[in-house]
């Protein structure tokens, strides 16, 4: 059964979130309103709002350094999140974290991590965790073309299939580990096969159609819920901005950046097979995008005018017992 | 009260706080052994026998073997600790730091705070140190240096079983990720060990001798070592304070510093490198809060700046040796201005 109106419509509200969200923080980063390095989700929203749809408050994910959209798709507070990437009192991560370590550990989002392949470890833990005390509660680690390569990773899939835990290997192929084609540094050119080779099923899907992507998420959350072990999933897309913002992509082809954003629109591609299949209105959508461009724009305004951390908050949670 | 060794007093500590609390796990290499063979299960309980006997009452749920594996033994322990279990990770030799860093440093240690103090991560990474078993440049190391230095770590190093029981009780039940340096030189030493539940606070030395000439601070087996010249010199009538810190993160300075006011003397010892090592940590806190208390320069009596050589005769001169010590205690006893 795919997406039906009500779903499709969740769907879409948190697509236009995430990407209001990108496209209003990389406005602000153009301003000199953000600190630091910012890597955007634009274009790959599908992946992280299909996969989140089938997943519990309770369930766990990690995320990389491209994580605004993992973090607002598993619920996190927009709001808390525009005020952590400006570095701004009320951050959801106290001014800490930054756009790199964005987090919402109440809503299971265990936290985006910068260092490329750092998160599948992790998740490994949370399905540990998971399988130990003996709740039905999954963890996916969004993991990206580039972070597929790293050891870690292979470690991580590798431990998940001795100790068939209920971990879910989401490969997000955008094409690109920085500035170097996926075509080139994925030795296999397959990211799907190469963690069945681990021993575990993987499907592959098109990152750019939320139905499909929905799908099988839905699928691989079944079947980890029912104890059958870890499951990948490999979903192609692609990256609408640079590895960060600034890059001025000069590895990519002429005209590329452009044909993609056309052809592979996940936002519009919702848009023109729902209003096709008569499940919405486009006046239905044109209405949540006014709604999320309010309230983004409140998140934004909020958050420009928030204090920075005060500096008495330097050395607190360093530890969380006596030092 | 009964004699324990630190091999027993480690696996009791372990033991004992499994039973109290089901959160408590062991995940390692070979820390049951045996898995998938045909042969004994359990037929390790970890390749220095410190974890024997945990696999057979509490199963495999709570004690996990793993593939040879460091990242992801890391990497599950921290992701673990992070939603709802307390695991005990054990390192087999710290000199395999180098595979797993990034979990332990980059994460594990980092979580807390670089998510706004909403995280905890009550993990506990089991290791072993030290060299003298000829076990070579990568089996030998004692790294307590490079945990020592992370922010969020705390790092213990035990020189006797009634400490590595109190202090790994206290490890397990701590809210955050600890080190726990056991040294392979002193799993067949014992002491009385009481059988019941204990814990030994963090950040507070133990005073192994009090003297009045020379305070020697000894990290890991070298306190021990210290302990031996201490005792022959006071037959000489030289007194030395020779304090164990037992954790390196939080370090005792006061502890150290106190002593250093009464005998104007110091000698710091560690079997790590000589340039950024705990001792040379030590001797800087010294150097800038009792400046004023030095009758005599630092000494610190440490390894040899080269990776651990193999043979015997290279590998004991590469050590701190208690000729060593003795002859800095008496450097330091015999410096005039």
């Amino acid at each position: 059964m795919s997406l039906n109106k009500e779903q499709f419509l969740q769907a879409y509200r948190t697509m236009r979130t995430i990407r209001d969200f990108e496209y209003r923080v990389s406005d602000e980063f153009g301003k000199g309103n953000i600190p630091g390095f910012l890597h955007l989700y634009a274009g790959q929203e599908a992946i992280a709002t299909g996969m989140c749809m089938n997943l519990d408050d309770d369930d766990y994910i990690v995320s990389t350094h491209r994580g605004h959209g993992h973090c607002i798709a598993k619920g996190g507070d927009v709001g808390g999140m525009m005020k952590e990437i400006m570095a701004k009192q009320g951050g959801s991560c106290a001014g800490k974290g930054g756009s790199m370590h964005i987090a919402a550990v109440e809503k299971g989002m265990l936290g985006a991590n910068a260092i490329v392949g750092g998160g599948p470890p992790l998740i490994v833990g949370a399905a540990l965790s998971a399988k130990t005390l003996g709740t039905d509660r999954v963890g996916v680690s969004f993991t990206g073309d580039g972070g597929s390569n790293q050891g870690t990773t292979f470690e991580a899939m590798n431990l998940a299939v001795v100790l068939k835990l209920p971990a879910i290997f989401m490969f997000e192929n955008n094409g690109y580990g920085e500035g170097t084609a996926a075509g080139y540094a994925v030795g296999s050119k397959d990211i799907a096969s190469r963690a069945a080779g681990f021993g575990m099923p993987a499907l592959k899907v098109d990152g750019a159609d939320i139905f499909a992507t929905y799908e099988t998420c839905k699928k691989a959350v079944k079947h980890c819920r029912s104890g059958k072990g870890p499951i990948a999933i490999e979903a192609s897309i692609t990256r609408f901005r640079g590895h960060f913002e600034g890059d001025a992509q000069a590895y990519r082809g002429k005209n590329e950046v452009k044909r993609l954003m056309k052809e592979l629109d996940c936002l519009k591609i919702a848009a023109d097979n729902a209003i096709k299949k008569k499940l919405v209105t486009k006046a239905a959508l044109t209405k949540i995008d006014k709604e999320i461009g309010v309230y983004i724009n409140e998140a934004a305004e909020a958050a420009l005018a928030a204090p920075s951390p005060d500096v008495s908050e330097l050395l607190t949670d360093v530890y969380s017992s006596a030092y | 009260m009964p004699i324990k060794t630190y091999r027993q007093a480690i696996n009791e500590a372990m033991a004992q706080e499994m039973r109290l609390n089901d959160k408590v796990i062991i995940i390692g290499e070979d820390v049951a052994g045996g898995a998938g063979c045909d042969g004994e299960r359990d037929a390790y309980g970890g390749v220095m026998g410190v974890t024997k006997g945990l696999f057979p009452e509490f199963g495999e749920s709570r004690v996990i073997d793993t593939p040879i594996t460091e990242s992801a033994i890391m990497g599950a322990a921290a992701g673990a600790a992070q939603t709802g279990l307390r695991p005990v990770a054990e390192l087999m030799f710290m000199d395999f730091l180098g595979v797993c860093f990034d979990q332990i440093y980059n994460q594990a240690a980092k979580f807390r705070y670089m998510f706004g103090g909403k995280v905890e991560c009550p993990m506990v990474v089991r290791t072993m140190a030290g060299a003298g078993l000829r076990g070579g440049a990568q089996h030998s190391q004692n790294l307590t240096q490079m945990v020592t230095m992370v922010p969020g770590l705390k790092v213990v190093c035990p020189t006797n079983a009634y400490d590595a029981k109190g202090l790994l009780i206290t490890a397990i039940r701590d809210n955050d990720c600890v080190i726990f340096v056991e040294d392979k030189f002193l799993y067949e030493t014992s002491c009385e060990v009481p059988d019941e539940v204990y814990t030994i606070p963090f950040g507070e030395a133990s005073f192994l001798r009090e003297g009045s000439d020379v305070t020697i601070v000894g990290i890991s087996n070298t306190v021990n070592k210290a302990v031996a010249v201490a005792d022959r010199l006071a037959e000489e009538g030289i007194s030395c304070d020779v304090i164990d810190p037992r954790t390196t993160s939080p370090l005792d300075e006061e502890a150290i510093i106190e002593s250093v006011e009464t005998t104007g003397r110091l000698v710091v010892v560690d079997e790590m490198t000589p340039r950024c090592g705990v001792a040379a940590d030590i001797s800087s806190i010294v150097a800038e809060k009792a400046f004023g208390a030095l009758r005599a320069p630092i000494r610190k009596v440490t390894a040899a700046h080269s990776p651990i050589p193999f043979a015997p005769a290279l590998e004991d001169a590469w050590m701190p040796q208690e000729s060593d010590i003795e002859a800095a205690v008496r450097e330091v006893l015999g410096y005039t201005r």
